[in-house]
């Protein structure tokens, strides 16, 4: 059989396994989450900080579900519009046990969910500098994204298109533009629509994807992240195996010589 | 007999009427809050854990008590 070469995906010089990260949210129980996220292999889960409800305590809580011991916790800042209630949520987040992998998302404006890459500058270079590994949520803009890398991000993550709109990929030339000008990890997040959707951003080069809605959504969540895994690996494997080149006409696949 | 004045504080938004001189481990305790599963805000700074047994609660104290949840 043949070898293939140990090929894992590395942030803050942590080593993973699976190149697949996915979202939490959306789904209809905490046991269609965590049994979602066992099929689709990965190894790191978002998750957001929010108020603990006082008066109910009869709901489940997260932690029960997915095991913080095994899978990775990537707390977010969904919902979050400006820099200070940004720093304020990762800040929390860190008190609860310790989390300095973050996702830092600091939107602009409701309607579309595009990043307000202002303010996600300004809090990315604040907790860098307070020892945060900070994965930073962007747009697919190449200027913007060197200056991420410039202040301490820890990896990209540009859209695909907006969050939850499961458009694909919509520029694929700033990806690959954002690809060849960066060794941090690139990861596409939000915007993707099917499993062939990540095989794209893999092939394009990308170290990861990030997925939620995609999977949550989906009229079977279960085999659809199954599909991802499968996508994520198989973009994975197609992009090391270093694609022929592409030309108008076409080519025989069988020697001409000998025809009879 | 003393009578124990009453106090109103805020909690994750909501007005609660607590003993004047409790201390924040003692709320936190009755509301049966994991401690280890969550961070805990008081007047928008974040407590040290370890420090809840010496904190007061005083008048318009402002807590916010926070875990994680689903997220994408």
């Amino acid at each position: 059989m043949v070898k293939l070469k140990k090929d894992n995906l590395i942030i803050a010089k942590k080593k993973f396994n699976s190149r697949l990260i996915v979202g939490t949210g959306k789904y209809k129980s905490m046991l269609e989450c965590s049994k979602a996220i066992k099929l689709s292999g990965a190894e790191i889960v978002t998750v957001a900080v929010r108020r603990v409800n006082i008066s109910d305590k009869s709901k489940p809580l997260l932690m029960d579900y997915i095991d913080p011991k095994k899978i990775t916790y990537l707390p977010n800042t969904a919902g979050c519009f400006n820099s200070k209630e940004a720093l304020r949520t990762l800040r929390l987040a860190r008190e609860i046990g310790g989390w300095k992998l973050v996702k830092l998302e600091v939107l602009g404006d409701k309607k579309n969910l595009f990043p307000d890459m202002i303010e996600t500058l300004k809090s990315t270079e604040v907790l860098a500098k307070e020892g945060f590994k900070v994965m930073v949520y962007c747009n697919d803009d190449p200027l913007m994204a060197k200056r991420l890398e410039n202040v301490g991000a820890d990896a990209i993550m540009p859209l695909a298109a907006p969050i939850g709109s499961g458009l694909g990929i919509q520029n694929k030339i700033n990806i690959q533009i954002i690809r060849k000008q960066t060794k941090l990890p690139l990861i596409i997040d939000a915007g993707l629509g099917q499993a062939s959707d990540a095989t794209i951003a893999m092939e394009l080069g990308c170290d990861g994807v990030l997925v939620n809605t995609a999977i949550a959504k989906a009229k079977k969540p279960f085999e659809m992240a199954l599909a991802f895994k499968n996508a994520v690996i198989a973009g994975r494997q197609s992009f090391n195996s270093g694609r022929i080149d592409k030309i108008l006409m076409g080519k025989p696949s069988s020697p001409s010589k000998g025809i009879i | 007999m003393k009578k124990i004045k009453k106090i109103k504080i805020k909690i994750n938004g909501k007005i609660k009427t607590i003993n004047e001189n409790s201390h924040l481990s003692g709320l936190l305790k009755q509301l049966k809050i994991p401690l280890n599963k969550v961070a805990i805000e008081l007047n928008e700074e974040i407590i040290d854990k370890k420090k809840i047994n010496k904190l007061k609660l005083k008048k318009n104290d402002k807590i916010e008590i926070v875990h994680f949840i689903g997220g994408g």
